[in-house]
């Protein structure tokens, strides 16, 4: 219920929300928890394994219990934290883990076989038979123990990814993390200040002290006017620092969305940041951690501090009869904070022998609280002290079990934090991020003069580390006192007393691992799965590592922490994928015909990044097959275009251009003649091939290369290693000029006939011959043609710069229709090669050498070149080797399939009779049949040999004749007519 | 992870492109042994390293990178090739 | 006659105004990369002091404010952007023309530098980064080339067939950012 004159909210508002469909209405500046609890609903959720009923335990992230969805349809957002989720007008929130109703939960009878339940019962319960795993258990035990679920509907909204530098970023805007940030910003240097909060603060807004004379929120208010007003701050609320990474990386996940009842179009809901800092300060602060005994889930029971922040910073009282149990100081303060907003306090239960009394309430001294009850919520605690035990009267109890130092993030770049027996806390280790230092309640300094003490000093560290000067700050005058805790984890008892509350693991299951010999903390962690679930043990963490400690005879530091591994809170997937969705997946590429191709209605289909024409169908064709053979008798009868822009083109310039082409291809460039093109062959250094094309040469000093579509970027990266590690004294330059040059194969026996039409001056067929090149003038615009071909036909290859590759596309298809042809796609252009026996990736995947595909004798003998030593290698240049053949069906099965493997006529059909496989195949229209190239043992050796491809898949035999991989034309005549 | 490029400054991983070990290209001569290891045998230290990224979305830059395995600290970054080539 | 007609990287693209935003196609102009052959970076940085008074520009910078200017682009080379190159160059430094190989646009406006820390992973904020200055980096998942070219002025360059993804990138950059506010 809401208390009057408390907490940091508009009073005047209103904001209407649901919750499981019912309709209350909370304040602005409210949390969905404070509104639900200034509402009187204390049963939000039901637990992961038992599905008991659960309340709101914290007032931050790291809430176990309070976990709802949000949203509906496709935006619908499950295990949101409701101590997060801001109120707005309009949210609706849903309980989850329940079946009809929260309040009636037939799963709850998993409560009843809780004997049967404990540390490691699936391992034990599940185990036969077998095939029941996957089919019965797994899918019961999810249904019954789970969180919120997934909508299964494409998410529309939008996350978004950026990147932040600064000098010092600061983690945390509490006491600690506000003075740092005053210290660093008065300095002139850059700042970020991160907070998870939506409001700067920390527990500065949560407790009831004064600074400098005045609230915590009005000295927080003074200096966030100061930072505003300084353009080198960055204040980022609602940012949350998930991780460190190396060289002063940190992963920050921003709520853009989230609380905004209406999001402009093009709002991401969230935003990856990665923020580059010099040096940071961690100012995460302290999370408080909980007592384990019996019954301690009951809706009702909560933080000591949340309880307080709920009171001083939402107006909040959780209960009517507040009873409070504590280790420390904390308990008092906790009672003190709660009479003074007028609210009933039933009791301090102070476990320490050596409480200070109270005038004012009842303190139970050297007490413990040992057990709950209540129907859905708490209604009465029992207390046992040396004289017995009692009940005591209350719908809500405050506990506090001390703190734990928020040092999650000095962890995740392998760092152990340091036990610490002063605070009974573990503390980070100075230095284990670099360029990070620690300060305040997060380094265990907990009093409010201490953190404010320690941002400054922190602040003035990282000044002097970077080299700047470190202005004056005058201190703040807070409260110092210590809290005087002394430790106590677990009540004993019988029953059951949780640690883990979202995962529902109890001291019970802990001790229990212990006896079953799961003594290091990492196998007690997994047997019980102590602290993974979403809120990674936050709370109940280093309570379950003394209960392990006490359960083995040993220290808490001898047990040892687990690992503290990012995102210190849980991020979407999709922030993390954030740009990626739809088309920010990958760039696409299209060229200059690309337009001009689906507006013939071209299926495109993509190669690497880029988008190529599959084949453009013709009036009445109905099937890719129809397209392809007509495009395959266009090219080999009259002339086809199509676009090979995609290839990579580098140039290549310099007095010793000739010469590192020697060095980067098998064969030799540098005798090649100015005006004419040649074949080459590349090599990686292991003697394999790596890839191949035509490299023209433009001038004496001047080469221009093609790669394959595939490989541009690897060729590009592998000349650039070769020159400046292995070649760095040959005088050469080289650029992509892919981008430049639209250039379109003209193929067929009319290609020179169209190219005249187009031309300025008509082509000399002396002039032209196969493998020439040089500048031609198209149509006025300076262009080049190459006289190559990869159809085996009389083709050309003409470029013009990128702006006419549109114009000269259209321009160019016209007349090759006009001549009985037209464009053709990626699906004839393979039937062209195939037929032609002509090699692509499909055939240098990475596994074959030159001998293998039958070009070991371009491997120059005289020189030496990448790949060459390797190749040489008597296993390289055996003959058994699997070797490029050409494959024709010949029995009764003509179908051929590639991926397909190779084995002897009459041999089964097992690996072990494995003779080599299929790499290409198709319709040949041209010779009437299936044509394939592939790998056989003996290769060449081989041919009128039938072996038999078998594709196991498929469940197709087909048998084959092996033959030389050259279909068409062997004797190359039409490439030269 | 961050490199400090000589020509371009700090920047983000995801510009390099990483290649493995920084080693010397045998002579032609040099025998079956010596080629081997610099094609296939690799050492795999806890600790000091040096290996060879290129400043792929960057200025195109082979890089000859020193850093530690166990800290992931950066101890050195040199261009494979001085600038002024 | 016939006649070939040139069409540029983000025709039916751009412009295009978000907020106070603006994304534009910058006309077309003669660009030349330039790349000194060996030993001969300072005989070029003179021919072209000389030829189109600017010189070789220093990594991360831009020569020239006119008409004419050269935009580092990389470990030995230069892009020599709205002007031919001179041919006293000839021989002191390879030359490739790029005129039709870049999509190249502009972004202005106040929140630019917002836009651009959603796709570019370096600081490009004005202290660090002002007029003159020039990466080579990331745009989103394409490399490309970004220059400051006035206070709230970027010249943005990727690969000329990938200027759809880069009006859709920056786009998407520009809505969220404008969104925001």
């Amino acid at each position: 219920m809401r208390v009057a004159g408390k907490g940091l909210l508009d009073r005047s508002s209103s904001v209407p929300f649901t919750f499981d469909g019912v309709r209350y209405a909370g304040l602005e500046g409210d949390t969905l928890a404070s509104a639900l609890l200034a509402n009187d609903v204390l049963l939000v959720g039901r637990s992961f394994k038992y599905h008991r009923p659960r309340g709101i335990l914290t007032a931050g992230s790291e809430e176990p219990n309070a976990l709802v969805t949000t949203g509906r349809g496709a935006g619908r957002d499950p295990n949101v934290r409701a101590t997060v989720q801001e109120l707005y007008e309009g949210l609706e929130a849903r309980s989850q883990n329940r079946w009809p109703s929260l309040r009636f939960d037939a799963m709850a009878i998993n409560d009843l076989a809780a004997p049967f339940l404990g540390a490691g019962f699936y391992y034990k319960t599940f185990m036969w038979p077998r095939a029941f795993w996957e089919k019965i258990y797994e899918p019961v035990i999810r249904r019954a123990a789970g969180l919120g679920a997934l909508s299964g509907i494409a998410n529309a909204d939008r996350y978004e990814r950026a990147h932040a530098f600064c000098d010092v970023l600061i983690v945390g805007a509490g006491p600690a993390g506000l003075m740092a940030a005053l210290v660093a910003g008065r300095a002139g240097a850059d700042v970020i200040v991160a907070d998870e909060d939506f409001r700067p603060g920390g527990r500065l807004l949560a407790e009831n002290d004064s600074i400098d004379g005045m609230s915590g929120s009005a000295w927080v208010q003074g200096v966030q006017s100061e930072l505003a007003a300084m353009d080198n701050v960055r204040l980022m609320t609602r940012t949350t620092v998930v991780g460190a990474y190396d060289q002063g990386t940190y992963g920050a996940l921003e709520r853009v969305g989230h609380h905004r009842a209406h999001r402009p179009e093009g709002l991401p809901l969230e935003c990856f940041w990665r923020i580059v800092a010099k040096r940071t300060v961690l100012a995460a602060g302290a999370l408080e951690r909980p007592v384990a005994f019996r019954d301690n889930d009951r809706p009702g029971i909560m933080m000591a501090g949340a309880v307080r922040a709920y009171l001083n910073r939402w107006g909040v009282s959780p209960g009517k009869a507040v009873t409070v149990f504590a280790n420390s100081d904390d308990g008092h303060r906790t009672a003190r904070d709660l009479l003074e907003a007028g609210v009933h306090v039933a009791g301090v239960i102070d476990s320490r022998p050596d409480a200070p009394k109270a005038a004012d309430f009842a303190v139970y001294r050297g007490a413990q609280v040992c057990g709950s009850s209540g129907r859905r919520g708490l209604e009465s605690i029992t207390i046992r002290t040396l004289s017995g035990e009692q009940r005591v009267q209350s719908d809500c109890l405050a506990m506090s079990g001390g703190w734990n130092p928020t040092l999650h993030l000095t962890c995740h770049m392998g760092g152990r934090p340091r036990w610490s027996p002063d605070i009974a806390a573990f503390v980070p280790v100075e230095g284990a991020v670099p360029g990070m230092v620690a300060a305040g309640a997060c380094n265990g300094a907990f009093s409010t003069a201490a953190c404010l003490q320690e941002g400054v000093r922190a602040g003035r560290e990282v000044l002097s580390q970077l080299g700047l000067a470190a202005p004056d700050v005058e201190l703040p005058v807070a409260d110092d006192a210590e809290a005087g805790l002394q430790p106590l984890w677990a009540v004993p008892g019988k029953g059951r007393a949780w640690l883990d509350f979202q995962n529902d693991v109890t001291v019970k299951d802990v001790n229990q691992a212990a006896a079953e010999n799961f003594h290091s903390v990492e196998h007690m962690k997994r047997y019980t799965t102590q602290g993974m679930a979403t809120d990674q043990g936050k709370n109940s963490n280093v309570g379950a590592l003394a209960v392990l400690a006490d359960a083995t005879g040993r220290s808490i530091p001898e047990t040892g922490t687990t690992t503290f591994r990012p995102p210190y809170s849980p991020v979407a997937i999709a922030a993390l994928g954030a740009g990626a969705q739809d088309k920010g997946f990958a760039p696409e590429r299209f060229t200059t015909s690309h337009k001009a191709s689906v507006e013939r209605g071209a299926p495109m289909i993509e190669a690497g990044l880029w988008y190529r024409p599959s084949y453009f169908p013709a009036p009445g064709e109905t099937t890719w097959r129809q397209s392809c053979d007509r495009e395959v008798g266009m090219v080999r009868q009259a002339v086809g275009i199509c676009d090979v822009s995609t290839l990579g083109k580098i140039d290549i310039q310099g007095a010793d251009a000739g010469a590192f082409l020697d060095f980067v291809y098998a064969n030799t460039f540098s005798t090649l003649k100015v005006g004419r093109v040649r074949y080459g062959l590349m090599l990686r250094e292991d003697g394999f091939v790596m890839d191949d094309g035509t490299t023209a040469r433009l001038g004496e000093c001047h080469y221009l290369m093609t790669t394959t579509t595939a490989a541009a970027g690897e060729v590009m990266r592998h000349l650039e290693h070769v020159h400046q590690l292995l070649r760095p004294e040959l005088d050469v330059a080289f650029a992509s000029v892919t981008e430049q040059w639209a250039q379109f194969a003209v193929a067929g026996p009319k290609s020179r006939a169209l190219l005249d039409s187009v031309l300025d001056a008509p082509l000399d067929p002396v002039e032209w011959p196969f493998m020439a090149c040089g500048p031609v003038s198209v149509m006025g615009v300076n262009g080049r043609l190459f006289r190559i071909s990869f159809s085996g036909e009389h083709a050309y290859e003409l470029a013009v710069p990128a702006r006419y590759g549109d114009s000269l596309f259209r321009m160019l298809v016209a007349r090759a229709e006009a001549l009985g042809g037209g464009p053709y796609g990626m699906e004839a252009l393979n039937v062209l090669r195939i037929e032609k026996g002509f090699i692509t990736h499909a055939e240098i995947h990475g596994r074959t050498t030159a001998f293998d595909i039958g070009m070991e004798r371009m491997v120059a003998t005289r020189k030496d070149c990448i790949g060459k030593v390797l190749s040489q290698r008597p296993g390289l240049l055996d003959p058994s080797r699997e070797r490029l053949v050409g494959l024709r069906p010949v029995g009764a099965v003509k179908q051929m399939v590639s991926g397909a493997h190779l084995f002897e006529a009459d041999a089964e059909a097992v690996r072990q009779n494995d003779q080599g496989y299929v790499t290409s195949v198709c319709y040949s229209p041209t010779m009437g049949q299936m044509l394939g190239l592939g790998f056989l043992k003996g290769g060449p050796d081989r041919y009128g040999e039938t072996v038999r491809m078998v594709d196991h898949l498929r469940g197709i035999e087909t048998l084959c004749v092996v033959v030389n991989p050259v279909f068409f034309d062997p004797e190359g005549g039409r490439v030269r007519g | 992870m961050r490199i400090t490029c000589p020509i371009c400054g700090e920047r983000d991983r995801r510009e390099f492109y990483y290649r493995g070990a920084a080693l010397d290209r045998p002579d032609p001569e040099a025998g079956q042994e010596a080629w081997d290891d610099y094609v296939y045998l690799r050492d795999n230290p806890a600790g000091r390293t040096r290996d060879l990224w290129y400043h792929d979305a960057g200025c195109g830059s082979w890089l000859v990178v020193e850093r530690d395995t166990v800290s992931h600290a950066i101890l050195n970054v040199a261009l494979a090739l001085d600038a002024d080539a | 006659m016939a006649e070939l007609i040139a069409r540029s990287p983000c025709g039916g693209l751009l412009p295009l105004t978000i907020g106070e935003l603006s994304l534009t196609e910058e006309p077309p102009e003669p660009m030349t990369l330039i790349m000194p052959f060996r030993g001969q970076t300072g005989a070029v940085s003179k021919a072209m002091t000389a030829a189109h008074g600017l010189g070789f520009p220093e990594p991360g910078r831009i020569a020239g404010e006119g008409d004419a200017k050269a935009i580092w682009f990389g470990r030995g080379k230069a892009m020599l952007v709205g002007v031919e190159p001179d041919r006293s160059l000839t021989g002191l430094a390879a030359m490739s023309d790029q005129s039709d190989a870049w999509a190249v646009v502009r972004l202005t406006g106040p929140q630019s530098e917002a836009v651009l820390a959603r796709l570019v992973p370096v600081d490009l904020r004005a202290p660090v980064f002002g007029p003159g200055q020039t990466v080579q980096s990331q745009v989103m998942h394409m490399t490309g080339s970004i220059s400051r070219i006035g206070a709230q002025a970027f010249r943005i360059m990727v690969f000329r067939s990938m200027a759809a993804t880069l009006v859709h990138d920056l786009k998407t950059a520009m809505e969220a950012v404008v969104a925001r506010r």
